[in-house]
């Protein structure tokens, strides 16, 4: 279960997240929805302490994986990201072949067993529905793949050192319809082994795939709540006002 | 009109480009041409002949044998393919000891019909005379005809001697062992380095200490060859002699180091730049991944900046071999083939630099210089392509 308790995050002095508090689930999807630069991607980020790489950022509150402060002093931050994937916006796969692109994270905790590295990214790529399409090309380069191809591989990437949960940053944005679908299909799949998070500026996306929903606005969360509800019967009126100017 | 000022600016772009292009081409066709002249040369110095005794069987001698009978190395035809006899060296000014000026002539008139004689009368003579004296046609003596210089002489040749007389020494390997081996040593040495301040520049310094040094090392690939020279003629050389209890501190080492230094900038700038543009989502993917930051940077960072690496390695290698003046200044600069990194070298774009001057125009070593700059030049090509051939390979694999 994610749990966050009165999360303010700055860049410099620019108040970025403002007092947030959320329960996340496990094996459930969970969609970030919100006008641009209002915060998804910061708080999502804070799950696998990506936003560590931002010398200027300062964050207060709690931020508990099963009830374990992943901030605290004695958290090994490569451990805590091999337990939490990170799917990013753009494809981007290393500059390597295919099947290395799935052993990587295999290889940089010091797996050596070269059988089951290679069961493991027939797995993973099996689970990210890749596994038909680059099973003859496995020695050729990440680049060769199209675009959704690319990002599926960066899925399978991200399953293959097991994690429990998965953040997904706007997977789909990049991508044609046809992939777009493949993707959310897949979700629907690895529902039933990780806890998805995943943020999204579609809103038929957001409700064709997740559980709960959660609606950023300037730093606030403004609503949390099941999908239907947001989407049907939201509380407050700036959530209803960006769905249907969204929905359109 | 905006289409004809575009029309205009594509063609003047076009031109540009082809000036360029063919200006280069004919730099290369000049210097070739230049070299390819260096063959047809004759091996003696020329103006001169050499002659023997004419019941001598030898017809021809190399310039090494040339050299080294009259360095009386040789001393016996035998060991040049004659008969077992005693060779006696000759030249011009052996004649007063011979004859008086007064037998000579006037205007040294009867200088042929004397030398006639002394070729004549001695039968392990090898006479080195210009051709105006050379006495007319007998059976005593015998005219060595002059061989055109040959590249077998030129390529595996252990001498560089372009003056000496009466046979010059082109030998090429001192000067490319002297070259190869100062400048690989300067990479030994640069590249390590180099990628190490690339790599701690652009990954681990904070942005106070960059901002800080990349303007300074930029700084420092500006400054003038010579002062590099200076400052290793001063400081490291009397330091290298000291510290390894030299005889003379002008060494290979010297140079390497020297280049070394001049090479870094350049190095560290390309590296860390191609290293800088890697982007940020990769390193993200990376430490997503579990992945720490030294594991990112060898398993990510590294291959996806591998061809601007290998043009930092080009562009340093390139900048070490092709440097004249700071390795002119600290090498020390004998001809010799290198046997350790403590002895004087001397590298080809030196000897270029060197001697050009005073190599008359058209002869056979102002010819020689230019084949030495087409060896440079085909070295720098050679670097370049494999360089190109490593980082394709490294992408095919990728
Ligand atoms: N590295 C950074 N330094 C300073 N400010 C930042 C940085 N990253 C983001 N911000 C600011 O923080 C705010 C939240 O950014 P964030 O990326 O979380 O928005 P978002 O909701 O993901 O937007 P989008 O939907 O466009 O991706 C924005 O106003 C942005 O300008
Ligand atoms: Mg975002």
């Amino acid at each position: 279960m994610l749990e966050t308790k009165n999360i303010d995050f700055y860049y410099g002095s620019f108040h970025a997240l403002k007092n947030i508090a959320m329960k996340i689930e496990d094996h459930t999807v969970t969609a970030f929805i919100g006008p641009s630069g209002c915060g998804k991607s910061t708080f999502l980020r804070l799950f696998n302490r990506m936003n560590d790489l931002i010398p200027s950022m300062r964050l207060t509150g709690e931020c508990l994986i099963d009830g374990e402060d992943i901030y605290h002093k004695s958290v090994d931050v490569a451990k805590l990201r091999k337990r939490v994937g990170m799917v990013f916006q753009k494809p981007n796969p290393f500059p390597k072949t295919i099947f290395e692109n799935v052993a990587y994270g295999l290889r940089v905790d010091g797996v050596n067993d070269g059988r089951f590295i290679a069961r493991r990214v027939e797995e993973s790529l099996q689970s990210a529905a890749l596994w038909e399409e680059v099973k003859d090309k496995l020695k050729k380069s990440a680049f060769e793949l199209s675009g959704g191809q690319q990002q599926r591989l960066c899925i399978a990437r991200a399953l293959a050192i097991a994690p429990s949960i998965i953040l997904m940053d706007e997977p789909a944005s990049a991508l044609d319809p046809i992939s777009t679908s493949k993707i959310e299909d897949l979700i629907h799949i690895l529902k039933k082994d990780y806890t998805i998070v995943i943020v999204t500026h579609n809103m038929q996306q957001a409700a064709r795939v997740s559980d709960k929903t959660g609606f950023f606005m300037l730093g606030e969360l403004i609503e949390y709540d099941d999908t239907k509800k947001i989407f049907m019967n939201p509380e407050k009126e700036e959530t209803q006002n960006y769905i249907t100017g969204r929905f359109g | 009109m905006k289409r004809i000022i575009e029309k205009v600016i594509e063609s003047l772009l076009t031109i540009s480009g082809a000036t360029t292009g063919i200006v280069i081409l004919l730099i290369v066709v000049f210097l070739f041409r230049e070299g390819v002249g260096f063959f047809s040369h004759s091996d003696i110095e020329s103006g001169y002949v050499l002659c023997v005794n004419g019941k001598n069987p030898v017809d021809r001698l190399t310039p090494e044998q040339i050299k080294r009978i009259f360095d009386y190395e040789i001393d016996n035809w035998s060991l040049a393919g004659g008969n077992d006899e005693a060779i006696e060296p000759f030249r011009m000014n052996d004649l007063s000891d011979y004859y008086s000026d007064e037998e000579l002539g006037e205007n040294y008139e009867f200088v042929p019909e004397k030398l006639g004689e002394i070729i004549g009368g001695t039968p392990g003579i090898i006479a080195f005379i210009p051709e105006q004296y050379v006495p007319g046609k007998s059976e005593e003596v015998k005219v060595l005809s002059g061989n055109k210089l040959k590249p077998a002489d030129f390529f595996g040749g252990e001498n560089w001697m372009p003056t000496a007389t009466p046979a010059p020494q082109f030998g090429l390997l001192p000067l490319l062992t002297g070259t190869l081996w100062v400048g690989l040593c300067a990479i030994l040495i640069a590249l390590p380095l180099g990628l190490g301040v690339a790599i701690y520049l652009g990954e681990l310094a904070n942005e106070k200490i960059r901002n800080l040094l990349k303007p300074t090392i930029e700084l420092l690939a500006g400054i003038p060859s010579v002062v590099y020279g200076f400052f290793g003629l001063v400081v490291l050389v009397p330091f290298i002699q000291k510290a390894f209890n030299l005889p003379v501190g002008e060494t290979a080492f010297a140079g390497s180091l020297v280049l070394a230094i001049m090479a870094l900038p350049t190095i560290i700038t390309v590296a860390e730049d191609a290293i800088r543009n890697t982007p940020q989502t990769m390193r993200e993917a990376s430490l997503g991944l579990g992945a720490n930051h030294w594991q990112t940077i060898y398993r990510v960072v590294i291959p996806y900046s591998i061809s601007g690496i290998s043009a930092a390695v080009v562009l340093g290698i390139g900048r070490a071999i092709g440097e004249t003046m700071a390795v002119l200044m600290v090498t020390g600069n004998a001809a010799v083939i290198p046997r350790s990194l403590f002895e004087p070298v001397r590298t080809i774009p030196a000897t270029i630099a060197a001697e050009l001057g005073e190599a008359p125009h058209g002869g056979a070593h102002y010819s020689a210089l230019f084949v030495l700059g087409c060896i440079l030049f085909l070295i720098t090509v050679i670097i370049s392509i494999s360089a190109e051939l490593i980082s394709k390979k490294q992408h095919q694999a990728q």
